[in-house]
């Protein structure tokens, strides 16, 4: 069960470039053991360290930039978190201390992955973005209001499905939600199999 | 007062009958629970997820839909075991044997004569079916459309959720009907096909859709080629791309172990003749695309977007960083670029046929003597009958290596690569920075332009090659 996302103020971190794929935010090399912890070290590794495989710090790049420390959001570019599936980019991202992404638009996988973790993925445009990037101040994000706040003069909405929303606001388990629902399921199973015996394997074809 | 009016079924794409057919219920919000048919892991995953789900108390729901396989980094040299390359490898194939007996599902395991890659074995062995629905955590699931089947890639808590509850929850996706007109002409693949479309609609054209793909050059195509178009639908952003199912489809189905056999085939087949968009369905988004005017194509940048016709060049405007990592410059002509190394592999295009069509024109000559290539059969199966038709050999004896069945070189764990910023050509579906090793240099193309540029020893046109 993930921590329950209500509100967040931080100061967004900006990776603003399109196509950032999951191989950058966790190289797959950087996946070293078969568990979901140990991964932050090998956060966007083939950018934050000189070489490939080292810890040597690149100062060039945003994550190491003491300013962003505490950043807890990061302002992406679009397309964000495309590529491969591996959920290990999201609980890469969830174990260094980001709860949320916000960029144009989001690889779908990716965007779910983040959600069954606990991080928000806003969308708002790049236009806005790049405000936000400018004013390099804290923003406040309030999920319940689907808003982003910069100060009071300059918010955005950001749309979300009610089921994600429900989830990241409660932390719900979404496997313990689809359980709940374990009639409907024998239910239709056993319709199903009236009809399409040759897809239940192993059971009485 | 009421008219009479009609009752006729609306008319429904063959999206919107695999949805509905596994709808179980509306979800408050909008989204539905849709039964899922078959799940398949691999090593690089399968143990967290297993793991996770035993460690939270859960049991996989119907472990005999559920496989599993060491394709992804498996080492691929002649007598491998265990042992991987990747540093720390091993265990991830050890866990992967321990959770997989533990919760009672099938692996195909290292050494098994059905391993390959998941997208290769699973239609071999008929696991995946026209009408059902096939998940796995690995964005090529898409491949396994070509069956008429919704198959499509999800993360790893997507993966638990669906063995132990046997279904998803999902927002349905839009529909899209991407149409081939027309017949390719020689020498031009499906691999150009699916490169062509998302050059021209981008890399994000499919997004928010599941996409069938159709008309007379996919009608046209065997069912390997049609993996092949299916294989890159995940590079168009598509939730999944698919294939209604015809005669061909079910030739190639008949007699596969997991298949269906007697009077089940026959009442599987009834049901898989619906699986068509009816005559009236609408799309939300249509695509036309002239097959015929489709040359073979070859990327240049890190996004399969960038990409051109092989007779073409760098664009004029294209971005400065993709350029800067693949040391081209605008305008510069692909044709005659020298590459460092040649890959034939992957889920994308190391099925029987694409070794056949490869070796046909290798055969009797030898690749550029600076050139590394590499071919990795797509399964185990794909190896055996390759090395009775002699294909092997034609291989060798040209000058590449050839290797056991895995995902090998198409992407880089931190085992084997090719060397450090080398220019490759390769079969794969990304060009991603680094994707296949540190600073490696990718240019994704079908097996005839690669077998055509590891002869060559640049970027060259397979249309100027004869069969040996
Ligand atoms: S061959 Fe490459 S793309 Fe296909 S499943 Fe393996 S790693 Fe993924």
């Amino acid at each position: 069960m993930a921590e329950p996302f209500t509100t967040l103020t931080s100061l967004p971190m900006p990776l603003i470039r399109g196509n950032i794929d999951t191989d950058q935010i966790i190289p797959s090399r950087e996946m070293k053991s078969t568990g979901k912890t140990g991964l932050a070290d090998g956060l966007f590794a083939g950018l934050r360290y000189t070489a490939i495989g080292g810890r040597d710090p690149d100062s060039g790049f945003v994550l190491n930039d003491p300013h962003y420390a505490d950043s807890q959001i990061i302002l992406g570019g679009a397309n964000f978190g495309c590529g491969s599936s591996r959920e290990h980019a999201v609980w890469a991202l969830a174990e260094y201390g980001f709860r949320a992404v916000i960029a144009p638009s989001f690889a779908p996988i990716f965007a779910g992955n983040c959600v069954r973790n606990g991080i928000l993925p806003a969308v708002i445009d790049a236009d806005a973005i790049t405000v936000i990037a400018k004013a390099n101040s804290p923003i406040t994000i309030d999920l319940r209001a689907q808003t982003i706040r910069l100060d009071d003069d300059q918010n955005w909405s950001f749309p979300i499905d009610e089921e994600a929303k429900a989830m990241l606001l409660e932390g719900l388990d979404a496997i313990d939600l689809s359980l709940k629902m374990a009639a409907d399921i024998a239910t239709w199973q056993e319709a199903d199999r009236a009809k399409r015996p040759w897809i239940y394997l192993g059971a009485k074809q | 007062m009421r008219k009479w009016r009609l009752f006729l079924p609306e008319p429904t794409t063959l999206f919107g009958k695999l949805w509905n057919s596994h709808a179980v219920a509306a979800l408050p919000g909008g989204g539905t629970l849709l039964a899922i048919d078959r799940v398949f892991l691999h090593e690089r995953t399968g143990a967290s997820a297993l793991n996770s789900l035993a460690e939270a108390g859960r049991a996989v729901a119907d472990p005999a839909r559920v496989f599993a396989v060491t394709d992804h980094i498996v080492d691929t040299r002649p007598g491998r075991t265990d042992k991987t390359l990747m540093p720390g490898g091993q265990v991830f194939i050890t866990e992967t044997r321990a959770a997989a007996k533990a919760a009672g599902i099938t692996l195909f395991d290292v050494n098994d004569s059905d391993q390959g890659i998941v997208h290769v074995i699973s239609p071999e062995l008929g696991i995946v079916l026209p009408g059902c629905t096939l998940v796995a955590p690995d964005s090529h699931t898409c491949t396994q459309g070509a069956f008429g089947a919704l198959a499509w890639g999800i993360g790893s808590s997507e993966a638990e959720h669906a063995m132990a509850t046997g279904t998803l929850r999902l927002n349905k996706p839009k529909s899209m009907r991407v149409r081939f007109s027309g017949a390719l002409a020689k020498g031009v693949t499906p691999k150009d096909m699916i490169m062509t479309l998302i050059a021209r609609h981008g890399a994000a054209g499919g997004k928010g859709h599941a996409v069938e793909f159709a008309g007379q050059a996919v009608q046209a195509l065997d069912m390997e080629g049609r993996m092949t178009l299916c294989n890159m639908a995940t590079e168009f952003s598509a939730m999944s791309g698919f294939i209604a199912p015809d005669t061909k489809t079910l030739a190639y189905l008949e007699g596969r172990r997991y298949a269906p056999t007697g009077e089940n085939w026959d009442r599987a087949t009834q049901n898989w003749r619906q699986l068509v968009s009816d005559a009236n369905a609408a799309f939300d988004t249509e695509i036309e695309i002239d097959a015929s005017a489709i040359i073979p194509m070859i990327s240049w940048g890190t996004s399969p977007e960038h990409s051109v016709g092989i007779s073409g060049a760098v664009p004029d405007n294209a971005s400065e960083r993709p350029l800067e990592y693949m040391a081209l410059k605008p305008k510069q002509k692909l044709a005659g670029t020298p590459i460092d190394a040649a890959f034939i592999g992957s889920c994308t295009n190391s099925r029987l046929s694409d070794l056949r069509r490869a070796s046909a024109l290798l055969k009797g000559k030898t690749i550029a003597s600076h050139v590394k290539a590499i071919c990795v059969p797509g399964s185990s199966r794909v190896k055996r009958e390759a090395e009775a038709e002699g294909i092997d050999a034609i291989f060798r004896e040209a000058g590449f290596e050839w290797r056991e069945s895995g995902c090998s070189m198409c992407f880089y764990a931190g085992g084997e690569s090719f060397d450090a910023g080398s220019r490759v050509i390769s079969t794969t579906n990304r060009n991603f920075e680094s994707r296949q090793g540190p600073s490696v240099k990718t240019h994704i193309a079908s097996p005839e332009t690669v077998v055509a540029s590891a002869l060559a020893g640049v970027i060259a046109d397979p249309r100027t090659l004869q069969d040996g």
